[in-house]
């Protein structure tokens, strides 16, 4: 039967006490922290995180779909899938898909990668989902929409949860929406949103799936489903299923807030790393409608590796220093530009050309002295010379195995903290650093406390976005001090 | 065998301009102005001049191809040639000046380099081009990329922060001593070693002092075959070597690397040496010019010059061995940090100072008895550079 085969979660490292909104803007303050993307994250790197902790023992030649699941995407015309499958190294013969347009766009990607396998037509489905919407400054919904990202892979083979039934239901009922050009989330007068909404959509597709699958409340193991911003209604939806509070998965409003798409799934992630096998779990989200499935997991469950998750990144943050540090990572208030050298525009031509080197993080290995070398392949940068022809060490020419980067820690060779470079969170701390096995590179380094930086620092690689240009994001490696220790 | 460039061809003028903030100064006001200082001090006519290289690294600011001097000089259909190699530009402008010389295929070149740095609006050195590109470039500034020098070397010397800055801000103290004896500098105020250490952080540790002035401004120089050269003054400067080295750009790509010394800037030394018959740097050069783009930048040049051994250069900073008066002064004009850096025309700066000091005729800053001087003009950043040597005296 096919079901998931494994799961990965990602939680950027920055929460802000939500005190802080309160201090901004006085009125109501509701407990918790809520968990704010860096100034260079998006949906699509945190998806891209998400997916390499899903992958991590993975065979990545196997996967033959990606699904990118958000309502944030930062293209309304451009394939988010296509930027992760390229970045995650995959091949290009894959099918890709972007789901968005509702709040359960992530449970939908995983329905559709269900039929897909079920279908014959992929057999190793990933479906990466992440979110980041923005609430208008001063209001609730500022304060509890948080940022956060999952990853599940779909197949038949060593399946750790299999997928036993689901049930679904649409609705045109518009309680939350953007258009095509707001930036913040719009919503309708919210005891009808949740009474005519969620509350109401979430129970009767969970219900239908009970039925149908013959299961009464005592069956689940588990529950999981995510909530809206008034989470007090998710205990009224457990209630009114008469489902026993003590196996329903915390939708962590409170500690992350409502993470939008990727919620339900960054639930299951957590319900999967507390699972044992044989365990039945509901898993279900609410969207202009809802999807419900019941999930049942195997022995596998106890094979898959472990994952950095929910937990290890839940634990793992650094407190947001104040709101107008938020304002400026999100871009909510224009501010001064830095009275520095215009950077140049941005080449597509370049970006293209330079696909593997940027996106992939791949260098190269001499076959001739064994040298393993990576170039930037900026044209600005005095190093810029890519593709590698002749060998920094022996200087033989062409004979080059592509090797790559993006899942080898490397360690801190030298460091500076660059004040005078315009940066959205300065100092520009700039590393040096030589990866293990071989390799050296300069990068920006993120997620870092600027007092903490030491040489021979351990530090891994993170997608994110470096620079939007006429449209054009510029999505590259930074360093990051190692964030936690794997198992 | 190639042959050497010892003793074969000679400066016989040179002119330079205040250095600064010359807002009311265009680039070919700049290149007027230093190029006929050094017609007057040659005693020649601008159409004396047989050919001429301009060194100038921005197009926007100071003019493209040759344009930029033959255009401000009306100079009558020469040939002119436009020189580009980073910071190191204007000595490479008269290195290829004094081969054609050597070469004998014209027998006075005029030299010029030019800078107008400070029309752009912003802070630091605008002089990349702006051709679109991949933009994933390390969002570094050059301050960034020498400060990780730095760092480095604080830690490979087991040197504190404190001391490490300490030994940088007396470099600094230094070339600000002279720099207030030079009336064409672009900062002649002298200033503490407790101003140094405690100015604002630009890129850790390198503070606003630690980093060298961005200025306009332009020097000029005229270059004849050496037995032509006491046809046009007594005191005529001897070129004794040109070199030139630059890296391939592979410390950011080979982990051997050790960002604590520039090897470009070793091996122009070296060659440089060699080319003038030097045993010993450091007795046999009475001064240099250095690129002291930043603090830490003069501290390994005199490591990579052999004039301290690796890893001891505190020890001649504490000891004032570059001071004026010291056993070999560095950067007598007060430098780049100083003098300032209008990028083209600072390779010509330099030798612009030692050919005043060799002829005794640097005032306040006068060196006694000068024999051998040497300028090292440095472009690029660690480990991607051009580094230039050239090392003249006075008697051929």
């Amino acid at each position: 039967m096919a079901g998931i085969t494994s799961y990965g979660a990602y939680i950027p490292i920055h929460r802000m006490n939500r005190a802080e909104f309160y201090r901004a803007w006085g009125g109501f303050a509701i407990p918790g922290e809520t968990a704010v993307a860096s100034y260079d994250e998006d949906s699509i790197t945190m998806a891209m995180e998400a997916a390499s902790d899903c992958l991590k023992g993975m065979d990545r030649k196997s996967i033959d779909a990606v699904f990118f699941a958000t309502t944030t995407s930062p293209y309304k015309e451009r394939l988010g899938a296509s930027i992760l499958a390229a970045a995650l190294d995959l091949p290009p013969a894959i099918r890709t898909m972007d789901v968005t347009g509702t709040l359960r766009a992530g449970t939908t990607a995983i329905a559709a990668a269900l039929d897909t396998i079920n279908a014959g037509s992929a057999k190793n489905v990933l479906v990466a989902i992440a979110d980041c919407r923005l609430g208008a400054p001063s209001g609730d919904a500022e304060q509890l929409l948080g940022s956060g990202a999952a990853a599940v892979l779909l197949g038949k083979d060593n399946v750790i949860a299999e997928i036993e039934g689901s049930s679904h239901i649409t609705d045109e009922f518009s309680g939350v929406w953007r258009t095509d050009s707001d930036v913040f989330v719009r919503s309708w007068e919210d005891r009808m949103v949740l009474d005519k909404g969620y509350s109401a959509l979430l129970p009767e597709a969970i219900s239908a799936l009970m039925q149908k699958s013959r299961l009464g409340p005592d069956a689940l193991d588990k529950i999981v489903f995510d909530a809206p911003t008034n989470v007090m209604r998710h205990a009224a939806v457990a209630r009114k299923l008469k489902f026993d509070a003590a196996k329903l998965q915390d939708p962590m409003v409170l500690s992350l807030g409502n993470t939008g798409a990727a919620m339900a799934t960054m639930m299951l992630a957590a319900a999967l790393e507390e699972a044992k096998p044989g365990q039945r779990i509901l898993f279900a989200s609410y969207g202009n409608g809802a999807d419900a499935f019941v999930l049942r997991t195997t022995p596998s469950l106890e094979e898959l590796g472990g994952r950095r998750g929910i937990k290890k990144h839940l634990e793992s943050k650094r407190m947001l220093a104040n709101y107008e540090t938020y304002l400026r990572w999100r871009g909510i208030i224009p501010l001064e530009s830095a009275r520095r050298p215009e950077q140049s525009a941005t080449s597509l031509s370049s970006l293209w050309r330079n696909r593997r080197e940027i996106l992939a993080l791949y260098g190269a290995r001499c076959l001739n002295c064994g040298t393993i070398q990576y170039v930037n392949p900026s044209a600005n940068f005095t190093t810029g010379v890519t593709p590698i022809r002749i060998c920094a060490a022996c200087q033989s020419k062409d004979r080059f195995e592509p090797y790559r980067f993006a899942d080898k820690k490397a360690t801190v060779f030298t460091f500076t903290q660059d004040n005078l470079a315009a940066s959205t969170d300065p100092p520009a701390t700039i590393t040096v650093v030589d990866f293990d096995g071989g390799g050296r590179g300069v990068f920006d380094m993120t997620d870092r406390d600027p007092a903490k930086l030491e040489e021979g620092m351990r530090v891994e690689m993170t997608f994110r976005k470096l620079y939007s240009d006429r449209g054009i994001h510029n999505y590259y490696w930074k360093t990051r001090p190692v964030r936690c220790e794997d198992n | 065998m190639a042959e050497s460039i010892r003793d074969r061809v000679a400066i016989v003028g040179m002119g330079c301009t205040n250095f600064g903030e010359l807002w009311d100064k265009s680039p070919s006001d700049l290149v007027v102005e230093a190029a006929y200082e050094a017609f007057e001090d040659a005693g020649i006519q601008p159409n004396d001049v047989q050919a001429c290289w301009l060194g100038t690294v921005a197009d926007t600011t100071s003019g493209m191809a040759g344009l930029g001097i033959s255009a401000p000089l009306r100079l009558q259909y020469k040939p002119v040639t436009r020189v580009e190699n980073m910071c190191a530009t204007g000595s490479d402008a008269l290195r290829n000046a004094s081969y054609a010389v050597a070469a004998r295929v014209c027998d006075i070149a005029l030299v010029v380099g030019v800078e107008k740095m400070k029309d752009t609006g912003q802070a630091g050195i605008a002089v990349t081009g702006g051709l679109p590109s991949a933009n994933v470039a390390p969002n570094a500034t050059a301050p960034g990329m020498f400060a990780m020098m730095a760092t480095k070397y604080f830690a490979r010397y087991g040197l504190s922060p404190n001391e490490g800055k300490t030994m940088l801000a007396k470099i600094v103290v230094k070339n600000h001593r002279n720099g207030s004896l030079n009336p064409k500098a672009h900062f002649q105020r002298e200033i503490t070693l407790e101003q140094v250490v405690n100015a604002p952080i630009i890129a850790w540790p390198l503070g606003l002092f630690d980093c060298c002035g961005v200025s306009d401004g332009a020097a000029a120089a005229i270059v004849v075959p050496a037995d032509h050269a006491r046809k046009f003054r007594t005191d005529p400067v001897f070129i004794k070597a040109l070199q030139i080295c630059v890296g391939p750009a592979d410390g950011t790509v080979r982990s051997d690397y050790d960002y604590t010394h520039v090897e470009e800037t070793y091996r122009a030394g070296l060659a440089a040496f060699a080319e003038a018959g030097i045993k010993n740097p450091r007795h046999e050069i009475s001064m240099a010019e250095v690129h002291d783009c930043f603090s830490i930048t003069e501290a390994t040049i005199m490591e990579d010059l052999q004039f301290s051994p690796r890893g001891k250069v505190q020890e001649d900073v504490n000891a004032e061995a570059f001071a004026l008066r010291g056993e070999i002064p560095i950067n007598p004009d007060g430098g780049l940090k100083c003098f300032g850096h209008p990028v083209g025309a600072s390779g010509l700066r330099m030798m612009y100072e030692m050919y005043k000091q060799l002829q005794g005729k640097a005032g306040a800053r006068q060196i006694k008895n000068p024999r051998l001087g040497l300028t090292h003009n440095m472009g690029g950043q660690p480990p991607a550079c051009t580094v230039s040597c050239i090392i003249a005296g006075l008697k051929a």
